[in-house]
């Protein structure tokens, strides 16, 4: 009876096993969804007096998404391996741009990325080839990128701040964004910002 | 101890799942899927008596450009980062050559070219590469004889796949830095940069 539960226990363990490398029947990764608050995570502070001014917040060791001066905060989870982040760069930089031609929407909506498994110095690479201006974070050890259900790379996460420091998800997705002008009014419409909100 | 096998291996029947989804970690959605996930291995599964200072062995190996490329070639003009991956199409090899893909500047600032090394045949090579959008460097197989040029520079795995392995060789054809990485982590890129910057 013992042999046969210890045979059935090692069929379990290859049968997971296998199911886990393939993928299938195993869950996929997601980002976490639309509607719900954005995880907590301490997210080291910018040493650069710029960076930290971009985001409104003051000189220190962490401070969180909700403590981001601005109504919408777009979060990038990226590494300066992933292709496909390499391909978005641009996109994302195109959107920034858009914003920056909006006077109204000037230091409403904010960006961070998040480099999983990216050093200091990778995340300096990353900025300086593609010319990126809002703070990157790296997230040498996946900390934050388990936070947000290790996703693939690249993954957009907007988050609607409140005036209560709530934060609430309005966009969640891995892969690109598309078009920056359709992304730019998607979040504006799901934000509020369009409304004058 | 008869009565410990039963609670062990139940622990392991739900262990084995968390280990082997480790390695999924800040995969590229560029790859849709297409990774085969290895689980956590062995960190290093072979012992190279290669060691800094020795004369690099010389190899000659095909490369998807279609000819054949000698290290022996860039003695003279070039220092070369040989980096060993041990298989195409698995999680971080499929992001390790990216991220040197987009630091092409690095190695030229430092005089060096990049030598991409893999036991899989020049098919799965070519395929692979053209998912990542194509590389900048020489990519050579290793293909036949299986994993020669690995196994002289003792970096062939047990399972006759090749280690996660750096090796920094300058201009007269010494080996400078050896960084023969956990199979399972990329190597930091940061140390590469490093090493390079000495050969100035």
């Amino acid at each position: 009876m013992r042999r046969i539960a210890v045979i059935l226990l090692v069929l379990l363990c290859m049968v997971q096993g296998a199911l886990a490398s393939t993928g299938e029947g195993g869950k996929e990764p997601s980002p976490p969804p639309e509607g719900a608050a954005l995880p907590e995570m301490k997210l080291p502070v910018p040493p650069k007096l710029e960076q930290r001014d971009y985001l409104g917040i003051k000189e220190g060791e962490y401070f969180k998404v909700s403590d981001t001066k601005a109504d919408v905060v777009i979060i990038e989870v990226f590494s300066m391996y992933c292709p496909f982040c390499q391909k978005e760069a641009p996109n994302v930089n195109a959107l920034q741009g858009l914003i920056a031609k909006r006077p109204e929407l000037i230091g409403r909506i904010k960006f961070i990325g998040i480099g999983a498994g990216n050093s200091t110095y990778e995340v300096h690479a990353f900025r300086n080839l593609y010319g990126i201006s809002f703070p990157l974070v790296p997230d040498v050890n996946f900390t934050f990128h388990k936070a947000l259900g290790e996703v693939r790379t690249p993954c957009f996460i907007v988050v609607r701040l409140g005036p209560d420091k709530s934060n609430k998800i309005i966009y969640s997705r891995v892969g690109s964004f598309g078009d920056p002008q359709q992304f730019l009014d998607l979040i504006l419409q799901r934000s509020g910002l369009d409304k004058g909100k | 101890m008869k009565k410990l096998k039963t609670p062990l291996l139940v622990l392991f029947a739900f262990a084995s799942p968390l280990l082997l989804a480790a390695a999924a970690y800040g995969l590229s959605d560029q790859f849709q899927g297409k990774i085969y996930a290895v689980g956590t291995l062995k960190p290093v599964d072979s012992a190279t008596s290669l060691k800094v200072g020795d004369k690099a062995p010389d190899f000659s190996l095909p490369s998807l450009s279609g000819e054949a490329l000698a290290l022996s070639r860039f003695f003279g003009n070039k220092n070369v980062v040989v980096s060993f991956l041990p298989a195409a199409w698995t999680p971080v090899c499929s992001e390790q050559w990216p991220g040197y893909n987009i630091m092409k500047s690095l190695f030229d600032e430092n005089d060096a070219i990049l030598l991409g090394v893999t036991v899989d045949n020049l098919p799965t090579l070519f395929a692979w590469t053209e998912q990542m959008g194509g590389v900048w460097f020489p990519v050579l197989s290793d293909f036949w004889p299986h994993g020669q040029v690995a196994s002289k520079y003792g970096v062939l795995r047990s399972n006759g796949t090749s280690e996660r392995a750096l090796f920094l060789i300058d201009k007269q054809g010494i080996i400078r830095y050896i960084d023969v990485h956990d199979i399972n982590e990329r190597p930091n890129l940061e140390n590469l940069a490093r090493e390079l910057e000495k050969l100035k």
